[in-house]
């Protein structure tokens, strides 16, 4: 393998590169392995999409276009209420994952605290998504919530003991406790029903963050026991700009949208009747497939986990063990030791391969990932990651091109740790 | 070539990737972020760390059809950088962060890390050109010498701040605007090609202080030491917050209770980092006709002796070759003058040569002589054993090797400070360069 750099993004031809020999020759379409930050859209979802946005109605107008409009909504609600064993009456159609997020946090600390002012504690694990810590900290920040981060162990599962120990001592303080279904970067599912079990005594309400699960492992709202849920459109194969809510109707929740009153008065606007017309079908779909795809993605995730390990020794396999089946059957996670993740980002992708460092980017600056952190990485092993997640449109030609690159990318991107002198996470 | 194009997200660094772009290089563009908590929008005249910076690299790269990577050097540049700028005002010294930033940062972090990625060269929105040129060498080989010029654009040179970088790291450099005679020019290629930074303001403050307020930069990162202010006599004229956070030839913000007894304005002609005491007196004492450099560099050629192919003397000049790094092997040597001087600086028997020396960014040039002052080893690199010529270049002068020595032979300079960088140029080709260690004015001749 020969790295040169992306093709231009202005090009949308197939990479030409250079052979063993000199000679070119054409290489397959770029491999995406990076479906946790988005998967593509399904064919069924986009048709209903446009079946949708080719109609003018508002859901909340009370003449035939609009009732028209409303039909695909509540349709949709009831589609995606189904697939995730909830009630219609549960869902409420946000913009995406991190509105959801915004209301379930907010909105729940806010109802709770209006019925009782000493309840200011937020309990959130260490390892959730910026869309649940930044609304916990902010809430910290102007509206005097305390913040519990509840530790993890190594593999990103959450401390059950801190959770209980914190409840025994504080439980009538405690607003709220928000623990994400599966994680994003490292792939672990968390033992959810035990937190709704460590809770209930104390008639705590539970939020879980389940945008990642959902398509990748079994998701029932009801069995569950959680009061609120955040789903999105865009990581099981609907549109990006749509999400829910799913929350208990006897759940306290302020609004954080004020205005139509749509969605229970909680969340006022417009509805987008194409994208939650899209998200539904999409829904289905994700969870109809769900036991075929599971098992097809952990064979294939399986795959990429011993090639990789055998292509880069050196590599360590963050997150649960995959045969443990506590992690996302489309996740592998991965530290290389003394190379530095944009490094290999920027090879890999040159080498057409795209996956992510996997953890929150500002301003497309890698930090390191406040997960890994919080699972005791070294700060220096921590900047080295890759995550590689595999969706519904991944085959074994995408393993493939990763396990080709890999070795040539690693060498490079160790190198360029040893002149920056910034990643020396342990190399030998 | 592979190319990296840095992008500040200003017009400059976006006009010079597209020209690498349209010179047929392969480039990616590469935005540094350089401070850890970056402000989400660029506020009055500083630089390129604000998140809007960031996302105006990313347009223009969109614009050029080039990928686009952000890499973080906050760290690399805090512990370089922005340590140097504090350490050395804490020392009683005014720094360059700027002269730092290419040192450390743009040419060498960044030029290191692209080069193990497998690029070719980097290319900034510097003005300043790079020339080289073949020179025979009397076996029939051919060496490429490479030298930093001016740019034809007074106002916007940057050769001042680029010297630092040294030969050696700017033969993976490329400065796409080196040739350009003015910023509306830069500007015009800017809107031609629909690049949405053609109008974008200039910056000129230190990018990483805040309002432009270096003392107050200064105090949250060093805290308040109150100290006194002497005149040249030693008498307390009056107090102030941290002895460094002023600097040398410095006359704004000394709030002295009471005037001098002459009447005339007073001036900082001396930082006492030991005693925390700032000495202020009048604008004379601030002339200086001689400075002493540390950490001198120079270009190719400068200091080694002249190689004449053809000569006579080539037993003499044998030695030279020798040490001569980078020969290439000749193809064609009848493209080659038949007489080439590949160090035509020529120095007199005690090291000095005559050439201009420039102490800030935007000062003039001052005429001067300047010898070097020879580190262990041969850095003459002419086989002339050391104790044979230096020891008497360096006796008596009290600075480390190597260095460098300067005497002013025009008008005397003010307010250089220790810390400042100092260039020495012949016409627009940078010689050499180093860091200021020591100014004062030459005892009047007998």
């Amino acid at each position: 393998m020969t790295v040169t750099n992306p093709p231009p993004d202005s090009a949308r031809k197939p990479l030409i590169a250079s052979g063993a020999h000199g000679e070119p020759t054409r290489e397959p379409e770029s491999a995406y392995l990076d479906h946790a930050a988005t998967t593509p859209m399904s064919a069924a979802a986009l048709a209903a999409y446009v079946a949708e946005a080719q109609r003018t109605g508002n859901a909340s107008s009370l003449h035939s276009a609009g009732r028209t409009s409303r039909r695909a909504v509540e349709e949709a609600r009831e589609t995606l209420a189904k697939s995730l064993g909830a009630r219609p009456s549960e869902v409420i159609f946000t913009s995406g994952g991190t509105e959801a997020d915004n209301l379930a946090i907010k909105g729940i600390f806010w109802g709770r605290r209006a019925q009782d002012p000493c309840r200011t504690r937020i309990l959130v694990s260490a390892v959730e998504h910026h869309a649940v810590l930044d609304p916990a900290f902010w809430l910290a920040g102007h509206a005097g919530a305390d913040i519990v981060l509840l530790p993890v162990d190594a593999e990103g599962r959450l401390d059950l003991d801190a959770l209980r120990a914190d409840l025994a001592a504080h439980a009538t303080e405690t607003a709220l406790i928000s623990v994400m279904w599966a994680n994003n970067e490292v792939g672990t599912v968390q033992p959810i029903r035990d937190v709704v079990r460590a809770a209930r005594p104390y008639g705590i309400p539970v939020h879980t963050d389940a945008v990642q699960a959902v398509g990748q492992a079994e998701v029932d709202f009801t069995e569950s026991g959680v009061d609120a849920m955040t789903v999105t459109g865009h990581k099981l194969g609907g549109p990006v700009g749509v999400g829910a809510l799913l929350a208990k109707r006897d759940l306290a929740l302020d609004a954080v949208i004020h205005g139509g009153g749509q969605e229970r008065g909680v969340r006022s606007g417009t509805l987008d009747a194409a994208s939650i017309a899209a998200f539904g079908v999409a829904a289905r779909h994700a969870v109809d497939c769900l036991p075929d795809r599971a098992a097809r993605l952990a064979a294939l995730r399986d795959d990429l986990v011993a090639r990789v390990s055998a292509a880069a020794p050196s590599a360590e396999l963050r997150g649960p063990d995959p045969a443990s089946g506590e992690r996302l059957p489309g996740n592998a996670h991965f530290t290389f030791p003394g190379a530095e993740g944009d490094s290999l980002l920027y090879l890999l992708d040159s080498a057409g391969v795209q996956a992510s460092t996997g953890s929150a980017c500002q301003a497309g600056v890698p930090q390191p990932s406040h997960v890994l952190l919080a699972m005791g990485v070294p700060e220096a092993e921590a900047r080295g990651a890759l995550r590689f997640t595999l969706g519904a449109t991944s085959t074994q030609s995408d393993v493939d091109r990763l396990v080709a690159a890999l070795p040539q990318v690693v060498a490079r991107a160790q190198a360029a740790g040893l002149v920056s002198g910034r990643a020396m996470g342990g190399t030998a | 070539m592979r190319v990296l194009a840095a992008m500040s997200g200003g017009v400059d660094s976006a006009v010079a990737a597209a020209l690498a772009v349209e010179a047929g290089h392969d480039v990616v563009g590469v935005h540094m972020a350089l401070s850890r908590n970056r402000d989400q929008f660029r506020t009055g005249s500083r630089g390129c760390c604000s998140i809007e910076d960031a996302g105006d690299a990313r347009r223009a790269a969109d614009v050029l059809g080039i990928p686009y990577y952000v890499w973080d050097l906050s760290e690399r540049f805090e512990d370089t950088v922005v340590a140097d700028f504090l350490s050395e005002y804490e020392a009683g010294r005014t720094p360059n962060p700027c002269v730092r930033c290419n040192e450390h940062i743009k040419f060498e972090a960044l030029l290191d890390k692209a080069t193990a990625l497998g690029f070719d060269a980097v290319a900034t929105g510097h003005y300043a050109q790079i020339e080289t040129r073949e020179v025979a060498l009397p076996d029939g080989g051919r060496r490429t010498v490479r030298e930093l010029h001016r740019s034809p654009n007074d106002a916007k040179d940057q050769s001042y701040v680029l010297a630092v970088a040294g030969p050696d790291r700017l033969a993976r450099a490329m400065f796409p605007l080196g040739g350009f005679a003015s910023k509306d020019e830069v500007r015009a290629e800017a809107a031609k090609r629909g690049l949405s930074v053609s109008a974008k303001p200039d910056s000129y403050d230190i990018c990483f202080v805040a309002d432009g307020d270096t003392r107050g930069f200064l105090q949250s990162r060093l805290g308040s030491r109150p100290g006194s202010v002497v005149d040249t006599d030693g008498e307390v004229v009056g107090e102030h917050d941290g002895a460094y956070a002023f600097t040398v030839g410095q006359r704004r913000g000394l709030a002295l209770g009471r005037p001098a007894e002459d009447g005339r304005a007073r001036y900082v002609v001396d930082v006492q980092p030991a005693t925390n005491t700032v000495v202020v007196g009048p604008a004379e004492l601030l002339s200086v006709d001689r400075i002493a450099g540390e950490k001198a560099l120079w270009f190719d050629g400068v200091l080694e002796p002249p190689v004449l192919v053809g000569a006579a003397s080539q037993a003499e000049t044998a030695s030279s070759v020798e040490m001569v790094s980078s020969v290439e092997p000749a193809d064609t040597v009848s493209s080659v003058e038949p007489v080439e001087a590949l160090g035509e600086v020529l120095p007199d028997p005690d090291g000095w040569f005559d050439a201009e020396v420039q102490v800030r960014a935007h000062g003039a040039p001052v005429p001067a002589r300047v010898r070097s002052i020879a580190p262990v080893g041969d850095a003459y690199g002419d086989g002339v054993a050391d104790g044979e010529r230096s020891a008497s270049s360096a006796a008596g002068t009290g600075v480390a090797a190597p260095g460098m020595e300067i005497e002013l032979t025009g008008a005397p300079l003010r307010g250089v400070a220790p810390g400042q960088s100092v260039v020495v140029y012949r016409g627009t080709r940078v010689l050499g360069q180093a860091t200021v260690s020591r100014a004062w004015r030459a005892p009047a001749p007998q």
